[in-house]
């Protein structure tokens, strides 16, 4: 099929002059996808130095951590962590990683930069929606860390904000009073900013490709990022509410998550009639689809870097991966009770969601056997993204593989609310993630800054992150298994202080592997001025993003309107001049359909 | 490069594989009925998912050492068979280990949620709040008071909101601060939350059920051993969640009537 029409102009050509609308309010996808970006780094090392106070407290109970009690005299008198600041900080942990990082870097920030290039458009359909949603973002942010400097401190419920505990207001504890509002504020702020980027995402995606991009030959991470939109569409149109309906039980005196005859505080509380389950099922039917929110991109990241650096397409072709993405989309709506197992619900429903939920790994095996066959008979190029890739798969290996206990009801039964599910989570949502974020990173800053990232550090880094991760997660498996709780601020209980040395080993591994991503931020920065300037395909690519100069103009093809002849992944093509044709090169291709 | 990634997964695997067939760290001996269901699921799934992981992980690392650039001395082979004997392994095989696992593991959960509990199992009533556990026996009438949240009363001891004024039946309601129960007596437990949720979690009874404020939860079990075991509560609860617990006491049924009796008195 080709999509002839032609492009609107949604630019009308005239490049920004002014400062603020060149980098500050500015239309432009590839300026919006750079500003996510950077949010994300800003909240990446803010919530990993969160992470690292919460480990030495939970290695070392009594340590004064250095400079803390400066940043919360309430929170840490003497530098030493209460029990309420440990949940706060988890809190503010599972928020920012969730949402500011995994949410926005895979997705908006790579999507909205390379989304329109890889398709061959100009921009994105709706500019001044794709300006809006960044800015709206950017204000969830301010409006989530102002929870830091209230009185009462950030909220204590987790990432998850489960009612009553979040919805009673100040009687249920410390931070349950402004910073919880502030936390369910927040969070419908962000799903704005989502729902517009997600519209914009699906919109591009199915009206601006430039001609003979078919939906068959667009790059996996733009199909990965299709998908995710529709994914986001959907679940964020329901967390939205489900946050409204929560700030009001806090502020309006209604009574939605919150029942009649409790008691808090030795208060009886003013509400009746509310149920605690509906804000879980709520926010599971969001938060569920939102770990594919966070892996569908990575997924798509690594198939789209992948063969360049096997320098032959994907075992399979792209539809294999395509279908596997799109089933997992739609899987990923039937199975969020599965947090739910022991909540309460309905035992029989529990089984009802097993069995989608086991089902997801199908299509999980399935791309990672594709990824398996696509590196078998290859010709490596061990470059830094090609390391973050392979260390992708291992890593989305293990974390995938622990799904098989925790999809089972009646082994949740021991497992679930230990250790093994923070190990299982962080494996497949947060560090694979962050394995392709980085992957991303390395391949692309070439095309966003026109410099070439250092590889000798990439190499380090790539090493002591992929040693370091295993060493902070594997272990906590183990501790899952001899029934660690986790959201425990300090093990007092008798079975669970002969665990703590192995907490003391965890603390360590991840202030080392910590410390080594600032390898990655120097790396980051200094390349960007300093490093040796990018030629306009230095990885011998053949998508649309390495068909224009490094970075690319303000229209991204400087007024060439391309037309597309090949899928996105020709490489080690047999008579051709290089191993490789790009997606626009006219050359036939012997045997291509 | 491609021999040091090898190297370093095939350590990263095997270790940790390790541990994991050595017990260094592992479940506590069961001391539940339906427990021997729920370890046999587990051990089964571990063992699946452990062969799964040991042998993609090792697949990886040989594939990336053998696979390295040989900068042209070796042209690009295609996995044999292409892709479709892959993707017919995965939905067979997964397909299978997923029906096996479903089957049996349901028939696990059943036993432990489906069932009703067994005529004649002993009621006992607990209240969750942060951030402890309090546990009501009937008391020698047999019959629980009715709850009055409204007359909750910490201070005095009235965690459950008795009202032995008014209520014939409260008088007698026995409240306590752990639980205590026979061996191989069945034991019928309803969760009730007072302020937010909580969650009682038996590490040795192979238990986790979550308390919903609102909701009345049954729970029921039987206890083979006897012995002290720590009841933790694993729903976020507040400041003090980490501090939230209790102990589970199984007696010898006489000394539990001997234990019963002071109580009543």
């Amino acid at each position: 099929m080709d999509h002839g029409s032609a492009q609107p102009a949604v630019h009308h050509m005239t490049p920004p002059t002014t400062f603020i609308r060149k980098y500050v309010f500015s239309l432009d996808h590839k300026v919006i996808g750079l500003q996510y970006y950077g949010l994300a780094l800003v909240a990446v090392f803010t919530g990993m130095v969160l992470s690292w106070f919460m480990r030495i407290h939970l290695g070392w109970a009594t340590a004064a951590i250095p400079l803390l009690d400066k940043l919360s005299p309430n929170g840490a008198p003497g530098g030493v962590i209460t029990p309420e600041y440990y949940l706060s900080l988890l809190t503010m942990h599972g928020t920012i990683m969730v949402f500011f990082v995994l949410t926005n870097a895979p997705f908006a920030g790579f999507g909205n930069y390379f989304l329109p290039i890889q398709v061959g458009a100009e921009d994105m359909a709706f500019p001044k929606f794709n300006m809006m949603s960044f800015w709206v973002t950017f204000v969830a942010f301010l409006v989530l860390i102002a929870a830091f400097f209230v009185a009462d401190g950030p909220p204590i419920s987790g990432w998850t904000a489960y009612a009553p505990l979040s919805a009673v207001g100040g009687d249920s504890g410390p931070g349950e009073a402004l910073g919880q509002t502030l936390w369910g504020l927040s969070i419908a702020i962000f799903c704005v900013g989502q729902l517009l980027g997600s519209l914009n995402f699906i919109a591009t995606t199915l009206d601006l490709r430039t001609k003979g991009m078919t939906l068959a030959k667009m790059p996996l991470s733009t199909w990965a990022w299709f998908v995710t939109a529709c994914i986001g569409l959907l679940a964020f149109a329901v967390l939205l509410p489900a946050c409204i309906l929560l700030v009001l039980d806090r502020i309006a005196g209604t009574s939605f998550f919150i029942p009649g005859g409790l008691v808090i505080s030795d208060k009886l509380q003013p509400h009746n009639g509310g149920s605690p389950l509906l804000w879980q099922h709520l926010f599971w039917f969001f938060g569920h689809p939102e770990v594919y929110i966070a892996i569908l991109p990575a997924i798509g990241i690594v198939s789209h870097i992948l063969p360049t650096f096997t320098r032959k397409p994907l075992l399979g072709g792209q539809r294999v991966v395509i279908g596997c993405m799109v089933a997992i989309g739609f899987l990923s709506y039937v199975v969020w009770g599965h947090h739910m197992f022991l909540s309460g619900m309905n035992p029989f429903s529990a089984l009802l969601f097993s069995v989608p939920t086991l089902i997801i790994t199908i299509p999980a095996t399935i791309a990672t056997l594709i990824w398996l066959g696509s590196i078998y008979g290859a010709n490596i190029r061990f470059t830094t993204p090609a390391l973050f890739c392979l260390g992708f798969i291992s890593v989305f290996i293990s974390g995938g593989i622990s799904g098989f206990f925790l999809a089972q009801p009646s082994i949740d039964t021991y497992l679930h609310a230990t250790y093994f599910v923070v190990a299982h989570f962080h494996f497949v949502m947060g560090v694979a993630a962050i394995f392709a974020i980085f992957a991303g990173t390395y391949f692309w800053a070439p095309k966003m800054w026109g410099r070439m990232m250092n590889e000798t550090l990439g190499k380090i880094h790539f090493w002591l992150t992929f040693i370091g991760v295993y060493a902070i997660f594997m272990p906590m498996h183990y501790l899952g298994l001899a029934g660690n709780v986790r959201r425990y601020s300090a093990f007092v209980d008798d079975y669970l202080v002969p665990l703590i040395p192995v907490h003391k080993f965890i603390t360590v591994a991840a202030l080392l592997t910590g410390a080594a991503q600032l390898i990655f931020l120097y790396n980051l920065i200094h390349s960007r001025f300093k490093g040796p300037k990018a030629s306009d395909n230095p990885w011998d690519a053949t998508s649309l993003e390495w068909d224009t100069t490094s970075p690319p103009p303000f229209d991204n093809f400087g007024g060439r309107h391309l037309t597309v002849y090949h899928g996105a992944y020709e490489y080690g093509v047999a008579g051709s001049k290089g191993d490789y044709v790009m997606q626009t090169s006219p050359e036939k291709i012997v045997g291509e359909s | 490069m491609g021999k040091f990634f090898a190297v370093v997964l095939t350590i990263i695997t095997l270790l940790s594989a390790y541990f994991v067939v050595a017990h260094t760290w592992w479940m506590p001996v069961d001391i539940s009925v339906h427990g021997p269901g729920v370890d046999h699921q587990l051990e089964e799934t571990m063992l699946g998912s452990g062969i799964l992981f040991v042998l993609s992980q090792l697949v990886l690392a040989y594939f990336v050492f053998r696979f390295g650039d040989s900068k042209g001395a070796r042209k690009a082979k295609n996995f044999p068979g292409g892709a479709t004997p892959l993707i017919i392994a995965a939905i067979v095989l997964v397909g299978i280990e997923i029906l096996t696992l479903s089957f049996v593991g349901s028939k696990v959960w059943a036993a432990i949620y489906f069932t009703p509990p067994e005529p004649g199992s002993m009621h006992i009533d607990v209240q969750a709040e942060q951030f402890a556990f309090y546990f009501r026996y009937a008391g020698p009438d047999g019959q629980f008071g009715s709850l009055h949240p409204d007359k909750i009363d910490d201070g005095n001891g009235n965690y459950f909101g008795l009202d032995p004024a008014n209520d014939v039946a409260a008088r007698d309601d026995i409240v306590v601060g752990s639980l205590t129960i026979p061996v191989n007596k069945p034991i019928l437990l309803t969760l009730h939350a007072k302020d937010v949720g909580h969650s009682f979690y038996v590490r040795e009874l192979r238990l986790q059920q979550d308390f919903v404020p609102g909701i009345v939860i049954p729970l029921h079990f039987t206890a083979t051993q006897t012995g002290k075991y720590e009841i933790v509560c694993t729903q976020l609860c507040g400041l003090g969640h980490y501090n939230m617990k209790a102990y589970l006491e199984v007696l010898p049924q006489d000394q539990f009537d001997t234990w019963l009796k002071s109580q009543s008195q």
